[in-house]
């Protein structure tokens, strides 16, 4: 017997809340939650199989806005909600939005746990480089000499970088868009919802109160073209408004940036592998900064390995197996007993 | 005193006794908690009420022969029910200098001291800071019946055809002096046997020479001249039935695992290692065919906000910790009752502040756990008794989470944990039936996560479930609805609609119960693994003629509703509790009862006969 199940058609409006959004006027978190909400009812997921976590910050308020089940958690510890949620119930999608400072300051332990587990969430990390919701203190990875009202002298700490600490707790997808890039972002997006194990976007974010224009490089068209290199699987790294520019790897191994022509061809540039087992390639890629180097946008890493809330149920599964389903009676009796 | 022979007993007196308390103490590489365990094991099977203690050294490797490295286990057992481990130590096994030195002052007066002459040399000696060998003076153990047994030699001698090498041959002594004090009680080792032929079931030369070694401890004692008395201790009359042994931490797992089974729901540890704690995840993960799904996260706060999602999500969650762990879980702690998800917390307490003496008992979390969270932010709080009512109070807790949708923190304590006393294995048909429903039952179209019952609970509908989509989170809620809500009037609502949901729990727990008379003198209240000792001495001080009954409470957030009342019945109230007076100070505060604190922070549980000592000098004053 075969059953027709039709899945609701579903839009980004209903994935909308009833709750007013208190973001400030044109936010970055706008553009995110929009192409969230575009990108869900294309999954062919039912409404409520979906689950938002967040930890604390500007970010953290998007379960709210989305009509899915969610939780607003405590600061940075969002990754361990989401990983208790998934235990409990590995048939949700769940995804955890998380800010630089949530997640890379406060949250730091659990952003790497979570994605050395390869625990199957998705991670997205609103980036702007700055403390928004306790007004303008500088964060993990705004750039040394960030002024801000704790550091009116300039800080002196060196900034981290997501995508290295990411690749580094060897996650299984790792991948970079920007808000306002409104179609690289869904696609980005709907990738990490499609990826089987933890999945960790960088999006940068701009925070127009407090650290107003830090992406501009990476998001002002004009400026973007030259700034930014659109990573492809199996393409060369080129980039630039004519795509006259490339990535090679000079002498010492290390990235240069070339121009076409004259003796170059497309050829002598680096090839994307995103499927590479090892992460030479992605930990390279996550070294190139704006300004020495143009940076990369799209997926740096997508590679298959088992899940750890699949491998968690298979020990359920051969134990049960193994010893048949647990008997209470069984159990209380094990070991010596005795009669009174 | 009945003298009879027995065979095997060389002709030797065998004495009756009552109660017997045996003390095995050693370097922490000798064996002795295996020794210790083996020993409760075997009295266990014969019929003997049992309660244990062990006594582990707080590093995980102290230098071999030094103070630091004592590592000991103590065992009752008697003829009829015991309460506690003992006071007094009658039988005091110590493998060497360091460990005689740190355990003699316990021994009786009179008592038999067993010593493992090999290891008395001078290097050991100068280790445990003896001058002199306190085995070849006059004075120093004149009080007390030594034998002087050459263990290390003996054991290699037994051992000697198996072709072992000298370390593997002498790490058998402990079975030797398992051996000669089965024979001093007349044990039966086949439950050793048994152990030794399992346990090393891959190593026959192992399963030999432990086996030979037991044996020839066990003939030491019947040809040895030295020793001319042996003991008789009679089976216990305990309440029929079938019974096996517990520890705390056994019983609490086993507790949790039957709640998940009669709710037919998934059970899920989150937790990080900690002393005297880890045992419950070590248990619950063996227990993965009971649809347990165990998660060893990368610290205390990852462990309680795991839980705190799997809650979200439908399991049936818990997390366990000791003191600095459960500081740590804290703010979880807080979201957890603020989103109203049901969950509970073991706090395995040991001694304190911060690391404070991480393998000794304590009592001293009591204000942490009834206030230590940010806001305000009660929430029930349970206590067992003992190891075995750890298998009910883990019940409890989690009914109480359920029913009420709220975080529960049940407080045990080292003593508890790695206590071991007879349980009577339940008849699982008996057991309470524990149901829990995670349906939408609500009339309208729109579904109100914070909608209450008449018990003010909220539903616990989950995610996945189709049209009751919500949000929880950790800012103020609004009623009915959810929604965050940050005016002044709903903050101060939700605020006090939390504590009265708390609060009306009294309603669905037992009252108070007394042990001795309704009324009179004086009233001993305890709570936690103080139990044993503290029954023991109302006990004895009301068959003594005192006017004392004790009021033991296992449920401490809320009281019972009667607990008032129970207080008034008597003219001085006596709170003994093994920190600086926690309990006594809510009680004064809730009840306007001027209790009188015995507080003790050694990191020691409390003996009967300081209870006792306690109880006379308050009714003396009295009269």
């Amino acid at each position: 017997m075969s059953v027709d199940v039709t899945l609701p058609v579903l839009s980004p409006k209903d994935f909308a809340s009833d709750q007013e959004i208190r973001w400030c006027p044109r936010c970055g978190d706008y553009s995110i939650l929009a192409q969230m909400k575009k990108v869900l009812p294309t999954l062919g997921i039912p409404k409520e199989k979906f689950v938002f976590v967040s930890g604390i910050g500007c970010s953290s308020r998007f379960p709210y806005y989305m009509d899915t089940y969610g939780m607003h958690s405590i600061h940075g510890r969002a990754p361990a909600v989401a990983t208790g949620v998934k235990l409990a119930n590995p048939d949700l999608q769940v995804w955890v939005i998380t800010g630089d400072g949530d997640s890379l300051s406060i949250g730091g332990n659990h952003f790497m746990h979570v994605l050395r587990r390869n625990v199957d969430l998705k991670v997205i990390m609103f980036n702007n480089q700055i403390y928004g919701l306790t007004k303008g203190q500088y964060s993990p990875t705004s750039p040394t000499g960030t002024k801000t009202k704790s550091t009116p002298f300039g800080s002196v700490d060196r900034p981290l970088n997501p995508l290295s600490v990411a690749i580094g707790a060897r996650a299984t997808f790792a991948a970079r868009s920007v808000d306002v890039d409104i179609k690289h972002l869904c696609s980005v997006l709907e990738r990490a919802a499609n990826h089987k194990g933890a999945a960790f976007v960088e999006v940068y974010q701009d925070c127009n109160v407090f650290n107003s224009g830090a992406f501009e490089f990476a998001s002002k068209k004009g400026k973007k073209e030259e700034n930014v290199i659109y990573l492809e699987h199996g393409k060369p790294l080129i980039f630039g408004k004519d795509r006259d520019k490339g990535v090679r790897l000079n002498s010492h191994g290390q990235p240069e940036v070339v121009e076409l022509g004259k003796g170059v061809t497309a050829d002598d540039l680096l090839f994307h592998d995103e499927k590479a087992e090892d992460m030479n390639l992605a930990f390279l890629l996550a070294s190139m900064r704006h300004p020495e180097m143009p940076e990369p946008m799209g997926v740096f890493r997508c590679v298959d390995h088992p899940t750890y809330n699949d491998a968690v149920y298979q020990q359920v599964e051969s134990a049960t197996e193994r010893s048949g389903e647990g008997d209470l009676e069984a159990l209380f009796n094990t070991g010596d007993t005795w009669n009174v | 005193m009945a003298t009879t022979d027995v065979p095997g007993s060389n002709g030797k007196i065998s004495e009756q006794l009552d109660a017997v308390v045996i003390r095995f103490c050693g370097d922490s590489g000798d064996g002795m908690q295996l020794a210790g365990t083996q020993f409760t094991n075997v009295s266990a099977v014969f019929g003997n009420d049992v309660s244990t203690l062990p006594d582990f050294p707080a590093e995980i490797r102290a230098p071999a022969g030094t103070l630091g490295g004592v590592s000991g286990f103590q065992i009752c057992f008697s003829s009829s029910d015991i309460f506690t481990p003992g006071d007094e130590v009658d039988t005091l096994i110590a493998m060497n200098p360091a460990a005689l030195k740190t355990n003699v002052a316990d021994l009786r007066r009179g008592g038999t001291l067993i010593v493992n002459e090999d290891a008395f040399e001078k290097s050991n000696l100068s280790k445990a800071g003896y001058e002199g060998n306190p085995l070849e003076d006059d004075v120093s153990l004149a009080a007390y019946q030594v034998q002087r047994v050459p263990m290390t030699s003996l054991t290699r001698d037994a051992v000697a055809d198996l072709g072992l090498s000298p370390r593997e041959a002498e790490r058998c002594k402990n079975f030797f002096a398992m051996g000669l004090v089965y024979w001093l009680y007349q044990r039966d080792a086949t439950p050793t046997e048994e152990w030794v032929k399992s346990k090393f079931a891959k190593k026959p030369e192992l399963v030999e020479a432990n086996l030979k070694a037991l044996q020839a401890g066990y003939n030491y004692g019947i040809t040895t001249e030295a020793i001319t008395v042996h003991y008789r201790v009679d089976p216990a009359e305990l309440p029929p039935g079938k019974y096996r042994k517990v520890t705390g931490n056994e019983a609490l797992a086993f507790g949790f695992v039957t709640a998940a089974k009669l709710s037919g729901k998934q059970l899920f540890y989150g937790g990080y290692p900690i002393t005297p704690a880890s045992d419950i995840l070590h248990e619950l993960s063996k227990l993965k065919n009971f649809n347990v799904v165990t998660f060893q996260a990368e610290d205390e706060i990852a462990a309680i906000t795991s839980v705190v999602g799997a809650a979200y999500a439908g399991d049936l969650a818990i997390t366990a910790s000791s003191g600095p762990g459960i500081a740590l879980k804290g703010e979880g702690m807080g979201l957890a009752a603020i989103t109203e998800l049901p969950l509970v917390v073991i706090d395995v307490q040991r001694g304190g502040p911060s690391t404070g003496l991480p393998t000794k008992t304590e009592q001293s979390d009591l204000y942490m756990c009834m206030y230590g969270r940010n806001g305000d932010c009660p929430l029930p709080l349970v206590a067992p008794a003992s190891p075995a009512d750890c298998f009910e109070m883990a019940q409890e807790a989690m009914r109480i989470a359920v029913e009420f949708m709220t975080p529960v923190i049940l407080l045990s304590d080292g003593y508890i944990a790695n206590g071991a006393e007879p349980w009577q294995i339940p008849d699982v048909s008996q057991l309470k039936p524990f149901n829990v429903s995670n349906e939408n039952t609500q009339d309208g179209d729109e579904f109100m996560p914070y909608l209450r019952n008449e018990k003010k609970t909220r539903p616990w509908v989950l995610p996945g479930t189709p049209g009751c989509e919500h949000r929880v989170g950790g800012l103020e809620k609004s009623d009915v609805t959810g929604n965050v809500d940050y005016s002044p009037e709903n903050h101060q609502f939700m605020t006090t609609l939390r504590a009265n949901k708390i609060a009306g729990i009294a309603d669905y727990i037992p009252e108070q119960t007394v042990e001795g008379p309704e009324s009179g003198d004086l009233l001993v209240i305890s709570w936690g693994g103080t139990y044993g000792a503290v029954r023991t001495a109302v006990k004895q001080s009301v068959q003594e003629g005192l006017s004392v009954a004790h009021a033991h409470i296992r449920y401490l957030n809320p009281f019972p509703k009667n607990l008032g009342d129970v207080i008034k019945r008597y003219k001085k109230v006596l709170i003994p509790e093994l920190n600086t007076g926690q309990l006594r100070m809510i009680i004064r505060g809730t009840y306007l009862a001027d209790a009188v604190g015995l507080n003790k922070v050694q990191g020691k549980p409390f003996l009967i006969s300081e209870v006792k000592h306690k109880i006379k000098e308050l009714i003396n004053e009295e009269n």
